[in-house]
């Protein structure tokens, strides 16, 4: 199957659908909460939050039996939260900083997992095998029902965000100041919070553990280039999310041993790379392009400034010089010279140049402003 | 002069980080309508005192009463202007939407700001001179332009106390000039204004009112009376005779 055969196949085929249905949902939920993530300086919490989800998913198996999604992810959602509440706890009990207690959670959690899962995979059950997908990801285990989760999970986290808007927003930005003007600081983080492991815990079956992380911050990164405005950037974030499910989607589809996930992130990334190199306000490609013009701008207006002192000192403001005399700059003037006939502030004679009344007026507004 | 209100009330308030005292049992009494600098060395527990007092950090012991009723009660009166450093100014957003913020107080949960709202913010950029900047991304102002957006988010609030965490670090002559000209108008319409402050030799032009601090309060009280040598002396443990030979 190739690329234009999936985007035919999407709208008919059942499973397709529903994957790519799946994905899609999953990134926009992740790009909009993502980009909390990141303004509020948290990248590494998503990370934190999937690694620790995971002996969740593990001891949820152990006690029910089943392999029934649902039951697993809420056991991740369990243990997620309780990874992010010792986070918390370890950073304003101890004195020890954000990135160690998410480093000491991450492992932590993440080594029992490894641990419960090993220890599953020995026991002599038919029905152990496949509980690894939660590390990688596997989107073609998406069922109808899944997809559902996804959609009334995101729909929910939309009306809050709607709802909540201001309060997240200054929030956001300045949480001290939020405090002073009465709002409950802590309700409206513990808000932000909760969904974040929310999404984290629906991408666990798409995604997985390991990759996770990615699927909350390039969407938010790569959004932030382009504007800001934060209502834009939420959006934007949503937008390319989603982008990055569909695409990597049929990516994998298209090819024959392609994971869905890592391909996922992979799109998501090359929005990033994009983004940061053409983005014209943050972009490195047009701050080295606006760097040149100032550049050569500056060059025109030195030359200008010599050409107009040496002009002042003569009755005649036309008065031929010598273009030797410029030289002073460093070869800059042939360039410059040739730009300042275009404006017809110089006329170019032979070897010599001389000022007209244009150029003479240009160079006294000059400084002036 | 003695039958003013009280404004501020602060008793017994005690603020330690890891058993380490950073506020020593304050007691603080704020008259209704005086320009009041806290001063005191690095480390004196200034900016503690005012996180304290609006209840961001959350003192061992001790109360505060605003108009003789706990601060809880009274936040609608209170504003509040950060230091400039606390917040990342590469946050999406405009210097209007900033001072917008300075209206979600009164509006409480849920309700968004409306025209109304705008329109004060609006009428406060004016105030600190940024109106022609209300569109610009707060990343691309200057430091002092940004602390006059921080100005105009306490303004907007339009309450009767204002705390103000370092308003003059980091602005240059022009922008210390114009603010210093709105907290005197604020002190002019009876409002109470307690600044951070840092500057010693500015003391006795900018304020009528006082306290020393330095872990435990050393002085409060009018500037006249109280701000001399031994209190400095007192305050930063060496003779600041020199700094203030005015």
């Amino acid at each position: 199957m190739d690329l234009k055969e999936y985007f035919s196949l999407v709208f008919s085929d059942y499973t397709l659908r529903t994957i790519t249905l799946g994905t899609a949902i999953l990134g926009a939920i992740c790009g909009m909460l993502g980009s909390f993530a990141v303004l509020r300086k948290q990248s590494l919490l998503g990370d934190a939050i999937s690694h620790a989800a995971l002996p969740g998913i593990a001891l949820a198996f152990m006690i029910t039996g089943t392999k029934d999604t649902n039951l697993l992810l809420l056991g991740a959602l369990v243990s997620g939260l309780i990874g992010t509440f010792w986070i918390r706890g370890i950073i304003t009990k101890t004195h020890l900083k954000s990135d160690t207690a998410l480093g000491l959670v991450l492992s932590l959690f993440f080594g029992f997992g490894m641990l419960l899962l090993t220890f599953i995979q020995k026991q002599p059950n038919a029905n152990q095998a496949g509980l690894d997908k939660y590390l990688f990801g596997q989107a073609a285990t998406l069922v109808e029902k899944d997809v559902t989760l996804m959609a009334i999970v995101t729909g929910i986290c939309l009306v809050v965000l709607l709802l909540f808007w201001k309060e997240f927003k200054i929030l956001l930005f300045d949480a001290d100041y939020t405090k002073t003007l009465g709002f409950n600081t802590r309700f409206i983080d513990i808000l932000i919070t909760f969904f974040i492991v929310l999404a984290i815990v629906l991408g666990l079956q798409t995604v997985g553990v390991v990759l996770m992380s990615a699927m909350l911050l390039a969407p938010a990164a790569a959004a932030r280039q382009w504007t800001n405005r934060l209502s834009v950037m939420i959006l934007l974030a949503a937008v390319f999310g989603a982008f990055s499910g569909v695409l990597g989607t049929a990516i994998s589809a298209s090819q024959n041993n392609l994971s869905t996930g890592p391909v996922i992130v992979l799109v998501a990334s090359v929005f990033v790379l994009f983004s940061f190199i053409f983005s014209p306000g943050r972009g490195v490609l047009f701050k080295q392009v606006r760097f040149w013009q100032n550049r050569r701008d500056l060059k025109l207006q030195k030359t200008l400034q010599f050409m107009f002192d040496i002009a002042k000192t003569h009755e005649d403001i036309s008065h031929p010089h010598a273009i030797k005399i410029l030289n002073n700059f460093q070869g800059f003037a042939k360039t410059s010279l040739k730009e300042m006939e275009e404006k017809n502030w110089v006329k170019v004679q032979g070897q010599e140049w001389s000022l007209t009344q244009d150029g003479y007026n240009a160079a006294e507004n000059l400084y002036k402003q | 002069m003695e039958d003013r209100k009280i404004a501020v009330r602060v008793d017994d308030l005690t603020v330690a980080y890891n058993y380490k005292p950073v506020l020593w049992d304050i007691d603080l009494t704020i008259p209704e309508s005086v320009l009041m600098a806290i001063v005191g060395p690095n480390g004196a527990g200034k900016s503690t005192l005012i996180k304290a007092i609006l209840g961001i950090i959350e003192p061992i012991a001790g109360s505060v009463t605003i108009y003789d009723k706990p601060y809880e009660k009274q936040r609608k009166l209170v504003a509040y202007v950060p230091q400039k450093g606390s917040v990342d100014w590469d946050f999406p957003t405009t210097a209007l939407d900033v001072v917008m913020m300075g209206t979600y107080g009164k509006l409480g949960w849920i309700k968004r700001p409306g025209q109304k709202e705008k329109k004060a913010s609006l009428e406060a950029l004016e105030k600190v001179g940024m109106l022609p900047f209300k569109n610009r991304q707060i990343s691309q102002l200057s430091g002092g332009q940004q602390q006059r957006v921080f100005l105009a988010r306490a303004l907007v609030q339009d309450a009767a106390i204002y705390f103000m965490d370092e308003p003059f670090q980091g602005v240059d002559a022009t922008t210390e000039i114009a603010i210093i000209n709105i907290l005197k108008e604020l002190r002019k319409a009876g409002k109470t204004v307690i600044v951070v402050h840092h500057d010693l030799q500015t003391v006795p032009e900018y304020f009528d009112w006082v306290t020393f601090l330095n872990v435990k309060k050393i002085a409060t009280g009018p500037v006249k009376d109280i701000f001399n040598d031994d209190n400095l002396t007192k305050t930063y443990g060496i003779n600041y005779k020199v700094a203030v030979n005015k």
